[in-house]
């Protein structure tokens, strides 16, 4: 864990200062360490093998609105999911709450880090359905992130400024631990399945649309708000 | 003691809750539409169980340790008395020259925590392939590294200096865009999953405490308003790293080439 030499080194070094509830900080790191493990076994003896068969029998099955179906219901079944989204949404309504956009209590906390975690997810879904049209159609990739970003522009200048810097954050929050493997291979899956398709220059490109449209779909979310 | 276990038992209740969805979302579309039986049924069950246990495990000690550790390193980094001046003074916000430690810690830890990432590695063999052997997996993983580190230390620089965020990331955007029209095409798909893969589990909580802790700490800065924007940094300079690289790889390969076969047009 170089996190922790990083850490440490500025702590001791640096600061020359003793770090304070130094046990609650140890046993949390402990946790931290012990159930990222276990996740991540647990992920790769149940998860990532039958997400890959699925991705695989869905990709050569051939029936679109199913496939699409599928590519939506992985993008948001596996972002809710995520560990690091959970953590941040939960921040995130703190923050709000504190700040008084939002009511300062439990449930008014509750609801809005919900409210963040399904738009996320749902736009990851989206995301993902697009990401597979465009290998099915071989769109080159790079049109579709150029209009992603002018969609984010657009957005900012509509948007509130209190979402912006959340919505900047959902963007790269939302791809990691759980999403990037299954949605990989989906993609290669796909690519490599449909004739004409190159699985390493068309199959890559499913996560750029994850992390960019969760940016747009929060803006949205904070523009009702 | 015991309150700690009940806590951790809603902590759990809370994660059955949140992994539910993908437990539907797999037997719905594996029993309904595939009509295949599940390979594995037991194994996949406790897969699921540890993952479960895992999350609860995880979520209970992010509370515990990386939220507070992102936040007291601000705070420390950005006391006073560790700077050396007296920022009680006034309420406008200080020269932001007296912050290069904060900067300083920023890039470590992006460098420190992308360099060790596992799917980096993974993507970065991949690069390998496609490239032919141009793109080194080694010199794909620093690039990334070095475009994250300096994209949290610059996100640092901007809580610290309080421009509005869009202001950064759409200049981002127009050199992405730049960039696309001149890097090889190969890589560019790849750079851009590279942005999404860079920001890990563990380092999304460490540098949104970070960034939430030293908006609250430097004076004339609201965490709502200032505090977020570190991740979207870190998985925007990535994509510039990666193409760059690819771009200057390329560059040097050619050149190599050129001198080799003596005056071959490319």
């Amino acid at each position: 864990m170089p996190i922790i030499v990083v850490v440490a080194f500025f702590q001791l070094a640096v600061l020359r200062q003793p770090i304070p509830n130094l046990a609650d900080i140890l046993v949390g790191t402990a946790l931290v360490v012990l159930g990222l493990t276990l996740f991540v076994y647990g992920l790769k003896t149940g998860l990532f093998p039958i997400g890959e068969t699925m991705a695989y029998g869905f990709a050569r099955k051939g029936s679109l609105p199913w496939l699409l179906a599928f590519a939506f219901a992985l993008g948001f079944g596996t972002t809710v999911a995520e560990p690091a989204l959970i953590a941040v949404v939960d921040e995130a309504a703190r923050v709000a709450a504190a700040g008084s956009m939002i009511e300062n209590t439990q449930v008014a906390i509750a609801d809005y880090a919900n409210g963040l975690r399904l738009t996320v997810a749902i736009s990851v879904g989206l995301a993902i359905m697009l990401g597979v049209v465009r290998i099915i159609k071989g769109w080159p990739v790079h049109y579709l992130i150029m209009g992603g970003y002018a969609g984010v522009v657009i957005m900012t200048g509509f948007a509130p400024p209190e979402i912006i810097g959340i919505a900047y954050d959902s963007g790269g929050v939302t791809t990691s631990t759980i999403t990037v493997p299954l949605v990989t291979a989906l993609g290669v899956g796909l690519s490599s399945s449909i004739h004409g398709r190159n699985p390493l220059t068309d199959g890559f490109g499913l996560v750029a649309f994850a992390s960019l449209t969760p940016m747009i779909f929060v803006m949205g979310y904070g523009m009702l708000l | 003691m015991i309150a700690g276990l009940l806590h951790f038992f809603d902590v759990l209740v809370a994660t059955v809750r949140d992994v539910l969805p993908i437990v539907v979302i797999i037997f719905g579309f594996q029993l309904f539409v595939l009509r295949r039986r599940i390979p594995n049924l037991p194994q996949l069950l406790v897969g699921f169980l540890f993952v479960i246990i895992g999350l609860a495990l995880f979520l209970q000690g992010l509370e515990q340790a990386l939220f507070p550790i992102g936040k007291l390193m601000a705070e420390q980094l950005t006391a006073s008395a560790f700077l050396g001046v007296d920022t009680a003074a006034g309420h406008q916000a200080p020269d932001w020259r007296y912050y290069s430690w904060v900067y300083l810690f920023a890039a470590a830890i992006g460098f420190a925590t992308t360099i060790a990432e596992p799917s980096l590695i993974a993507v970065a063999i991949m690069a390998n392939q496609v490239s032919g052997g141009t793109v080194g997996i080694r010199g794909l993983r620093v690039a990334v590294a070095i475009g994250v580190s300096v994209g949290i230390a610059l996100g640092t620089y901007r809580i610290v200096s309080g421009v509005p965020l869009h202001y950064y990331i759409i200049a981002g955007y127009l050199v992405v865009m730049l960039q696309t029209m001149v890097a090889p095409k190969s890589i560019v798909a790849l750079a851009y999953d590279s942005g999404g893969v860079t920001t890990s589990t563990v380092t999304v909580p460490l540098v949104a405490a970070l960034g939430l802790g030293l908006a609250s700490n430097v004076p004339g800065r609201s965490p709502l308003l200032d505090g977020f924007g570190l991740i979207a940094f870190a998985s925007l300079f990535p994509i510039m790293s990666v193409m760059a690289y690819a771009q200057l790889s390329e560059w040097y390969g050619k050149r190599i080439r050129r001198q080799s076969s003596g005056s071959r047009e490319e």
